[in-house]
């Protein structure tokens, strides 16, 4: 298959990006790590006439914490994600939901900004960013701008970046107590259902401390990642002891609207199953308390 | 058509350069333009990693990589592994735990398995089979293909 034909400019830095894809009439796309346009465009489902590669704009790839944040460029790839000693000590949940993605050769090629930007209602990290009420910082033509990351999932394949907009990063605080549970769809690896969730709990008891706060969020059930709310407010003032677990994960499927429902898995049995992967992905993050 | 450019890929330790089309992926490039036709297309859809090779030593799918994208990068194919006569530890174990059947899929898997035992040289075998996740075999049922990587990280 043989995408249609097109123009390719490297980037050097973010202004330059910027113009190349500013300068142009015609359809023009970031590219990173192709990882999802490039099958599109094979199929020509996207037949963009110009291609402005981000990969090589120093800067816009790596891990650091500042100012007691954890901050993530844009073309970092997921290999980088899962093998950061950062993102280990202090946002386990972060490199165990990318060691999930795909396969080893998807991990060494996709990156954060991409996966974000595409959407995709199966993908792994968008649930993610949502549980750690991540913020995403957007540059385009008209400056600079911040968007909390379950704002930008808005729909199937929707988000809230205008045309010629570039992430650039993503920022959240450190969180250890946070986890990620993923029910593989087993040919293409992509979440049936995933659930990330972010817990506070009461210093120095453990994983028997009361729970203060509790973000925990979906993929693959619906259109976009978003909020499992129930679930949270059941967890929200209490000991996650397991009926406490049991009872909260029940409420998954509360509020969500269009629920998936195709050839890997009914919206029946996704309703289901993610009931069962909030109530791993809660169970696992209390266990880092 | 769009304009041709230049690309400079460092295959197999040797600079080649070539001017293409941006939209060539590189698995063409790297049969047509380099009549390197070890590395195989099987599914062309991103899935079966028969296309594998190694990027700046890490596993990717040639067919979801354009050449140019691969510009200034060094690529190894499945051509570029033995030392002349001498085959590879992971060839030599595809060749000695009988690796293949029809072969359709052993350059990708050889490839994949390349870049697990350089980040992993002592894999399980539960590593080994994830190590695999991006490609498939429709003759072996695997068990051959994880025995020879394992053989190869223990001559490695
Ligand atoms: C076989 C296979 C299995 C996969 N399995 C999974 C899986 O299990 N889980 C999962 O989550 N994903 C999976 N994916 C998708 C993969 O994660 C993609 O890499 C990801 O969706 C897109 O990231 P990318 O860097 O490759 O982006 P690209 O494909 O380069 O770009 C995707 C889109 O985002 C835009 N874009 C990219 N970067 C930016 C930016 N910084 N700012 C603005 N726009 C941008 C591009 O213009 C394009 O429209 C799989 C893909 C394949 C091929
Ligand atoms: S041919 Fe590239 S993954 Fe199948
Ligand atoms: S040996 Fe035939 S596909 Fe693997």
């Amino acid at each position: 298959m043989i995408p249609a034909a097109f123009d390719y400019r490297r980037a050097k830095t973010i202004d330059e990006a910027l113009a190349l894809i500013g300068e142009t009439a015609e359809e023009a796309r970031f590219l990173a790590g192709g990882h999802s346009l490039i099958p599109l465009m094979k199929l020509r489902f996207s037949q963009p006439d110009r291609l402005v590669d981000i990969m090589h704009v120093p800067g816009l790839a790596g891990i650091w914490e500042r100012n007691g944040q954890v901050g993530i460029g844009a073309t970092t790839r997921y290999v980088e994600l899962e093998r950061s000693r950062i993102l280990q000590d202090v946002l386990p949940v972060v490199a165990e939901a990318a060691g999930e993605i795909g396969d080893p050769q998807v991990r060494h090629r996709g990156t954060i900004g991409g996966s974000l930007a595409h959407a995709d209602p199966a993908a792994d990290l968008p649930a993610v960013m949502v549980a750690l009420d991540a913020f995403l910082d957007i540059v385009g033509p008209q400056g600079r701008r911040r968007v909390q990351a379950e704002d930008f999932f808005q729909g199937f394949f929707t988000v809230d970046l205008a045309e010629g907009e570039l992430i650039t990063e993503m920022r959240m605080l450190p969180r250890r107590t946070a986890a990620y549970a993923k029910l593989h769809q087993k040919a293409s690896h992509f979440a049936l259902v995933g659930v990330a969730a972010a817990l506070e709990i009461e210093a120095g008891n453990g994983a028997d401390g009361v729970c203060r706060g509790a973000r925990v969020a979906v993929t693959g059930l619906s259109t976009h990642a978003q909020r499992l709310r129930g679930v949270e407010a059941s967890l929200i003032g209490e000991r996650l002891e397991e009926e406490v677990i049991r009872a909260a994960a029940e409420r998954a499927p509360e509020g969500i609207e269009e629920v998936n429902d195709d050839l890997h898995g009914s919206a029946e049995y996704r309703r289901e199953m993610a009931k069962v992967f909030a109530a791993r992905a809660i169970r696992r993050a209390a266990a880092r308390a | 058509m769009s304009e041709k450019v230049p690309v400079e890929v460092r295959v197999n330790g040797e600079l080649r350069s070539a001017a293409v089309e941006p939209r060539l992926l590189l698995v063409h490039f790297l049969r047509e333009e380099l009549g390197l036709t070890g590395t195989h297309v099987g599914c062309d859809t991103s899935q079966c990693g028969a296309c594998t090779v190694l990027i700046d030593g890490r596993s990717a799918k040639s067919c979801t990589v354009f050449a140019v994208q691969a510009a200034g990068s060094a690529v190894t194919t499945i051509e570029g592994l033995a030392e002349g006569e001498a085959l590879h530890p992971i060839q030599e174990g595809f060749w000695e735990e009988h690796g293949l059947q029809c072969g359709y899929c052993t350059p990708g898997m050889i490839m994949a398995a390349a870049s697990l035992l350089k980040e992993n040289p002592d894999p399980s075998e539960t590593e080994i089979r994830s190590g695999l996740d991006g490609n498939l075999c429709r003759c072996t049922g695997y068990q051959h293909i994880v025995n020879a990587i394992a053989r190869a990280a223990q001559q490695g």
